[in-house]
């Protein structure tokens, strides 16, 4: 292939730091985003709001606060390698929680949308045969939201593969443990004579970045057609 | 057979209602807006009553004085909703089979091949709800509650949202229900017809009022 082994690296991990992002939004988001789209509690506003957060902070700032509390020396980070031995400062795990810091407004948002679309008399509809609240959650609530959970996936997935500014401050720009296709591109434009893998690497960005939008419009059509969102004489 | 005696009140609207109904088919007869939906969503479990009490076969549903509500899915109910409310997700199969395969051998008193025959719905098992025709959504619902085999079968304006060919289509096969399974049903409607073809007990409803003013509580 053209890439050369370093920058197969970065593209390697950034697919993992992705994909590891992802699946840590996947159930967690889904919770928030019920909590916020059926709920009535007391400090909704302000979870609402701590959720919206990375979205309007420059990207350091979260990135900079995961320093100061996953840090070996912060209450989290200090307890984790203390009890466990585990230390995620400046490893891919951390470039991983640093995405999903910043993913995670974009998986919960979706979802939550499709959640307040769901109308609420199928829900009851399959509680009057027999079906106790988890069933109808499983059942009814989650394949309906379905086309909103793969956009909520695929956002937080791309958000993850640019993820810059928070991993950087987080984990650092590590060649091979932290070095992502990003900080990759950032590296290489620094480097006498790194334009032309700084002009791959971004080429291979764009077209993953298709190729996810393509991936999820066709999986959306897909799933709003089964649930009969959609007439099947559209185009 | 059913005993209710409650209030609700939802926004301007209050429900005062007060009966006892029995066995067979019952409708319940009253203008559009007068409460009847919200009667049902009641006995369904799917409302609380701001007080009184509900009872089946003496069995306490709800009852605001000793702060007991029993939700939807452990009354073994089944409701017809004016649209059907079919899952869009689901096969035709799938949709009828919901209630049903959840009960145990033990508690099915019909068996599938007869609800689909009854209904007439033994072509259409494999379609999805977008792909029937209003009549079609309105026969599969009522089989999916049918299957769950309900102690009381509630039917909330089932053929409201049909034209009058359909309605002449579906109000056999209530009958055919009511003669063939024995399972209780209220059935509520605006439509004097549909009560005198299928009613054994009728009880008229005015806005916000069903039977006699409940006595004052406590």
């Amino acid at each position: 292939m053209w890439l050369s082994p370093q920058e197969w690296q970065a593209v390697a991990l950034s697919a993992r730091v992705a994909l590891c992002a992802t699946l840590v939004c996947l159930p967690t988001g889904i919770g928030v985003a019920w909590l916020l789209a059926r709920r009535r509690f007391p400090g909704k506003f302000l979870l609402d709001a701590l959720i919206q957060m990375p979205m309007v902070l420059p990207p350091v700032v979260p990135g900079y606060l995961l320093l100061l509390l996953f840090g070996t020396q912060g209450p989290i980070g200090g307890w984790l390698k203390a009890h466990f031995g585990i230390v995620i400062a400046f490893t891919w795990q951390g470039a991983a929680l640093a995405s999903a810091t910043m993913a995670f407004p974009l998986m919960v948002q979706p979802v939550r949308l499709a959640l307040r679309m769901i109308d609420g008399r199928l829900e009851q509809a399959a509680s009057t045969l027999g079906a106790p609240p988890w069933r109808v959650f499983l059942t009814v609530t989650l394949p309906l939201a379905t086309p909103g959970i793969i956009a909520g996936a695929v956002l937080c997935f791309t958000r993850s593969l640019g993820e810059f500014g928070a991993t950087m401050a987080f984990v650092g720009n590590i060649p091979g443990v932290t070095r992502t296709l990003p900080l990759a591109i950032y590296s290489y434009t620094h480097v006498p004579g790194g334009d032309a893998a700084a002009m791959r690497l971004a080429v291979l960005s764009i077209l993953l970045a298709l190729v996810a939008l393509l991936t999820s419009h066709l999986i959306t059509r897909r799933a709003e057609r089964l649930l009969g969102y959609r007439n099947h004489a559209e185009p | 057979m059913l005993n209710l005696d409650l209030a609700i009140r939802r926004g301007n609207f209050e429900l005062l209602a007060r009966a006892e109904i029995g066995a067979g088919v019952t409708g319940i007869f009253g203008p559009s807006g007068c409460g009847k939906s919200t009667l049902l969503a009641l006995i369904a479990g799917l409302l609380r009553p701001e007080r009184g009490y509900i009872r089946f076969a003496n069995e306490a549903l709800v009852d605001t004085a000793q702060a007991l509500f029993v939700p939807a899915w452990r009354r073994h109910m089944g409701l017809v909703f004016q649209d059907g409310q079919l899952f869009p997700h689901l096969s035709v199969h799938s949709n009828l089979r919901y209630g049903y395969r959840a009960l145990r051998p033990s508690e099915r008193r019909l068996a599938f091949e007869t609800v689909t025959e009854l209904l007439e719905l033994t072509a259409l098992l494999e379609r999805r709800p977008a792909q029937l025709s209003g009549g079609e959504r309105q026969r599969v619902a009522l089989g999916r509650a049918l299957l769950y085999s309900p102690r009381l079968l509630l039917l909330d304006e089932p053929l409201a949202s049909l034209d009058q060919r359909l309605k002449e289509q579906i109000l056999p096969f209530l009958k055919r229900i009511k003669e063939e399974t024995r399972i209780p049903m209220i059935f509520v409607t605006h439509a004097q017809a549909e009560v005198d073809y299928l009613a054994d007990q009728v009880i008229p409803m005015t806005p916000g009022r069903l039977g006699a003013d409940p006595a004052p509580q406590g």
